[in-house]
């Protein structure tokens, strides 16, 4: 561990910094002063961060820095110690689970999270229940995004492959119709090759449908590939938060952290 | 290798699961055994031989200063004790749940009346060792099955058990009496007995009063067995298997096998209990084996805490001094005598679930995880001073 | 040959009813990974509830669909107040929770309605139909109990493929977390999904006890035959459920028509083939658990 990196944040961006000139006030998601713990355990000590809107905002760090904790912290699957979760502008710090997506956030978890046992349409349009009647060119849509689960879409969703399944689950919750999107670990188990066509497609929709979202990825160097932000997390606590560029180009956080 | 323990990051992975609950009074016997190995295994003994002792000393009182009722209600008390002890050690410490307990005390008391039945019946210690014989060779055939079986599985499994077993009593009615059972001929005193109640109170020695005495015995040579075996290498091995099932079998530990010895160990009380219960009630019928008998010896363990044997006592002490008071509770409320019966079970029913929802480690296992949570509380104090000092 | 018949539609017959019963074990099941005692003794409230208003002057009509309602209730409130508190908890502590439901309720019955056997009717013959000259041994009550069973099965799968509700409940049942994060209400979910499986266990309440005589344990050989049932089937499987329990049913009853003096044999019977299919096959002969896991 390098000293210089210690335990106090450090935010070097000054906030807008890594902003292209968007005068967002606030920022579309913004955490403040978050813990959480397991029992005894604390997984999140104090965590802070702002997902602007229309960007891709990563959270890195190893296995056990408290990733996924935020994440799910942030969905109400756990509730924090302390702290406060504000979208738009809004606190939903203790908003039940089930009405996070009705704001506008839509969180898909690690592991993927596809219902095994139904279909992939069955899947899709769990998604949008919530919604109430949903047209069927928006199920279309997500199916020209994704033409190859559009081959299976009667097919039950445990025989797809793990790609298929990123996609299905993408595909899922942009029927959603989310403001911000929560990835947990999408490169997980993928080939390379897949990661970076979900990548590639996230930016896509990011740069053209305007979504925004907060990744959580342990594998720092594709996260940062696509991201405009990075926030880097240790032992519970922000280490640093920048721009992708920056942290990319530092070579002893890269070491220290993130492991590339 | 400690400092990895005490670092957040090592449980960040943990964190992620469920948090964890606890199982039934599972944690405070965990914690007792490695307390346990402190003691040399003599002194174990030789403290239970103390205890033994001492309670031996209280029964006598407790028998000699009570009315030949109370007498009565004791003798059933230690029935409904002895099975109940041998079920918590089956659900509590190697957490298997059994709802046909109740069949293999049938199987017990079955055994004796038949046994009893002869021209020339054999002794009575021998009586009680081939009841308990033939539970134990129905609790490893049912373990064999159930070895292999969790949870759910295992509790409708032995409630068919439960259903179905007195059913071969009324198939077989020329061995086993059909539906009006059998009738026990209880033995005489002997001699002796009479002289010693002579010497300690003067007292009629009835033979309700023998018959409480015979079931005080069995008792407590059932517990302090049970006792002195949960304390052991076997008892310590049987939590290992019902709390880190996968340790264990790393360990080497055949899981079945332990799986089988625990509810061949809980049968044989069963059966015990069983022929007590024959002579104490001097019937063996299949209305004495219900559904619900099983029932109310899961109420008795899961009240006291489930894995203590002083807990399944207190929970036994329910079971026979609650149904009079309910039944009076009852009639008081203008029900007649046999909806006034049915309170008692009512009772057991939502204690069952009250205590479940709100105190799930039973009497005895809240009092122990207070005090374990008290002791962790003071070693986390130290251990946050200590890292403290350090820094 | 005639008496082979017979036995065959009364196997069937008391088939439907253990399909009926396993499938409101196997619903809540997949919903909440437990197994409910107390289904039985929650329909036999039912059965009385229906019998004290036919005793009143009610229809046979008018009292079945109260009861079914007051399944509905009971189950949705057991869920909410009894069995939330251990959901996702340590599966003994769900068990015993649902067998102290199990006592209490039987004992309720007994206490408000009194322990003595009681006649309940059915709204049909039990004469078989005559064709001719012959008599035939389908009675106009099995073809009742058959056809009550189908239509509620029906409707159940139609609940379940085709409306909205009935995919949310499926999402909640498998993946609670999951459902969650894509805003399905899934303690509702929960809730209804008991509400219903209550629904389906008091039928086959009512119609077991059809012609026969009640008391407040008549469904203590019901929740064996039941559970016996939904384990042939793989507990995780409706379909496996109807097909354990037509083939208990007939086995049963076979055992019944055949052994000498079989019906004292019926329960042990039942045991023997749990411990049976436990042991050969214990994720029952329908299971897909591969499938589910992989």
């Amino acid at each position: 561990m390098t000293e210089a990196h210690g335990a106090t944040a450090v935010s070097r961006s000054g906030g807008s910094a890594a902003s292209g000139g968007t005068a967002t006030t606030g920022g579309l998601l913004q955490v403040e002063d978050l813990t959480s713990s397991y029992g005894p355990v604390r997984a999140l000590d104090g965590v802070s961060l702002t997902a602007e809107a229309g960007r891709i905002t990563a959270v890195l760090g190893a296995n056990g820095a408290g990733k996924t904790t935020l994440l799910r912290t942030i969905s109400g699957l756990v509730r924090p110690v302390s702290g406060r979760v504000l979208l738009e502008g809004h606190d939903i710090t203790k908003a039940p689970v089930e009405s996070m997506v009705a704001k506008g956030m839509a969180h898909v978890p690690e592991g993927r999270g596809v219902i095994a046992e139904l279909t992939v349409d069955e899947n899709l349009r769990v998604g949008s229940l919530f919604r109430g009647k949903v047209g069927k060119d928006e199920f279309d849509r997500v199916y020209d995004l994704f033409p190859r689960i559009a081959e299976r879409r009667n097919n039950a969703a445990h025989t797809l492959s793990g790609g298929e399944r990123q996609m299905l689950v993408i595909g899922r919750a942009l029927l959603a119709q989310p403001r911000i999107l929560l990835l947990d670990e999408p490169s997980l188990g993928l080939a390379p090759r897949i990661v970076a066509q979900i990548f590639g497609l996230l930016r896509q929709l990011v740069d053209s449908e305007g979504l925004s979202v907060l990744l959580v990825e342990q594998n720092a160097r594709s996260a940062l590939s696509v991201a405009d932000v990075g926030v880097v997390l240790n032992l519970g606590r922000v280490v640093v938060t920048d721009s992708a560029s920056t942290l990319m180009a530092d070579e002893d956080l890269r070491h220290a952290y993130l492991g590339f | 290798m400690s400092d990895l323990q005490s670092s957040p990051s090592a449980a960040g992975k943990a964190t992620d699961e469920a948090p964890v609950v606890a199982t039934a009074g599972a944690n405070a016997s965990s914690a007792q055994a490695s307390a346990e190995r402190s003691f040399l295994p003599q002194s174990t003994l030789l403290r239970h031989l103390l205890v033994l002792l001492g309670s031996a000393v209280l029964a006598v009182a407790l028998l000699e200063l009570s009315t030949p009722y109370q007498n009565s209600q004791l003798a059933t008390l230690t029935y409904y004790a002895i099975a109940a002890g041998g079920l918590t050690v089956l659900t509590g410490m190697n957490g298997q749940i059994s709802l046909g307990h109740g069949a293999l005390m049938a199987a017990g008391a079955y055994t004796t009346a038949l046994l009893l039945d002869a021209d020339e019946p054999l002794p009575l210690p021998v009586v009680l060792l081939a009841s308990v014989l033939v539970a134990v060779a129905i609790g490893a055939l049912v373990g064999v099955a159930a070895a292999r079986l969790h949870g759910p599985y295992l509790a409708g499994a032995t409630l068919a058990l439960a259903v179905g077993l007195p059913g071969l009593a009324i198939y077989f009615h020329d061995i086993f009496g059909g539906e009006q059972g059998m009738r026990v001929r209880a033995p005489q005193a002997p001699e002796a007995f009479e002289s010693f109640i002579d010497v300690v109170s003067g007292n009629n020695a009835s033979s309700t009063k023998w018959l409480a005495y015979l079931g005080t015995i069995c008792l407590l040579i059932t517990y302090f067995f049970l006792a002195n075996l949960v304390r052991s290498r076997i008892g310590r091995t049987w939590r290992a298997v019902r709390d880190q099932e996968v340790a264990a079998e790393l360990a080497g530990i055949n899981l079945g096998a332990w799986r089988v010895l625990a509810f061949v160990v809980s049968a044989a009380a069963a059966g015990l209990a069983g022929a007590v219960l024959a002579l104490v009630v001097r019937l063996a019928a299949p209305s004495g084996f219900t559904l619900v008998l099983s029932l109310s010896l899961l109420t008795a363990i899961v009240l006291g805490g489930l894995g203590s044997l002083v807990g399944a006592l207190l929970g036994s002490a329910l079971l026979v001094f609650l149904p009079p008071f309910a039944r009076d509770m009852g009639a008081s409320f203008g029900l007649d005598q046999t909806e006034a019966a049915q309170v008692a079970p009512f009772v057991y029913g939502v204690v069952l679930i009250v205590v479940m929802i709100f105190v799930p480690a039973g009497f005895v296992g809240t009092i122990r995880l207070r005090r374990m949570n008290a002791k962790a509380k003071k070693a986390m104090a130290q251990a946050a001073a200590d890292a403290a000092g350090r820094r | 040959m005639d008496y082979f018949v017979n036995v065959t539609i009364t196997g069937l017959t008391q088939g439907m009813i253990y399909a009926a019963f396993a499938l409101a074990l196997v619903l809540i099941w997949r919903s909440t990974r437990i197994v409910n005692f107390a289904q039985g003794s929650m329909a036999a409230a039912t059965t009385f509830i229906a019998l004290s208003l036919i005793q009143a002057g009610a229809s046979y009509w008018v009292a079945l669909v109260v009861a079914l309602a007051s399944g509905f209730v009971l189950g949705a409130i057991v869920e909410r107040v009894i069995i939330r508190p251990v959901e996702g908890g340590p599966e003994l502590n769900a068990v015993i929770v649902t067998l102290g439901l199990f006592v209490a309720i039987q004992a309720a019955i007994a206490i408000i309605f009194g322990s003595s056997f009681q006649s309940f009717p059915t709204p049909f013959g039990v004469r078989g139909f005559e064709i001719g000259e012959t008599t035939i041994p389908l009675t106009p009550t099995s073809l009742y109990v058959i056809g009550a069973v189908l239509v509620t099965m029906a409707l159940l799968v139609a609940l379940f493929r085709f409306t909205r509700v009935g995919l949310a409940m499926r999402a909640s049942a498998f993946s609670q977390e999951v459902a969650r994060l894509l805003g399905v209400k899934v303690g509702g979910m929960l809730t209804l999904g008991w509400g219903l499986a209550a629904v389906v266990g008091s039928l086959s309440g009512l119609l077991i006890a059809g012609g026969t005589f009640v008391y407040p344990a008549y469904m203590d050989s019901l929740i064996v035959f039941g559970f016996v049932a939904a384990i042939i089937g793989g507990l995780d499987s409706p379909v496996g459920a109807i097909v354990g329990g037509l083939i208990l049913g007939l086995a049963l009853s076979y055992v019944s028509g055949y052994a000498p003096r079989g019906s004292a044999l019926v329960t042990i019977s039942a045991l023997v083939i749990l411990i049976g299919v436990l042991l050969v096959r214990p994720g029952g002969l329908f299971s897909s658990t591969t499938a589910r896991r992989a």
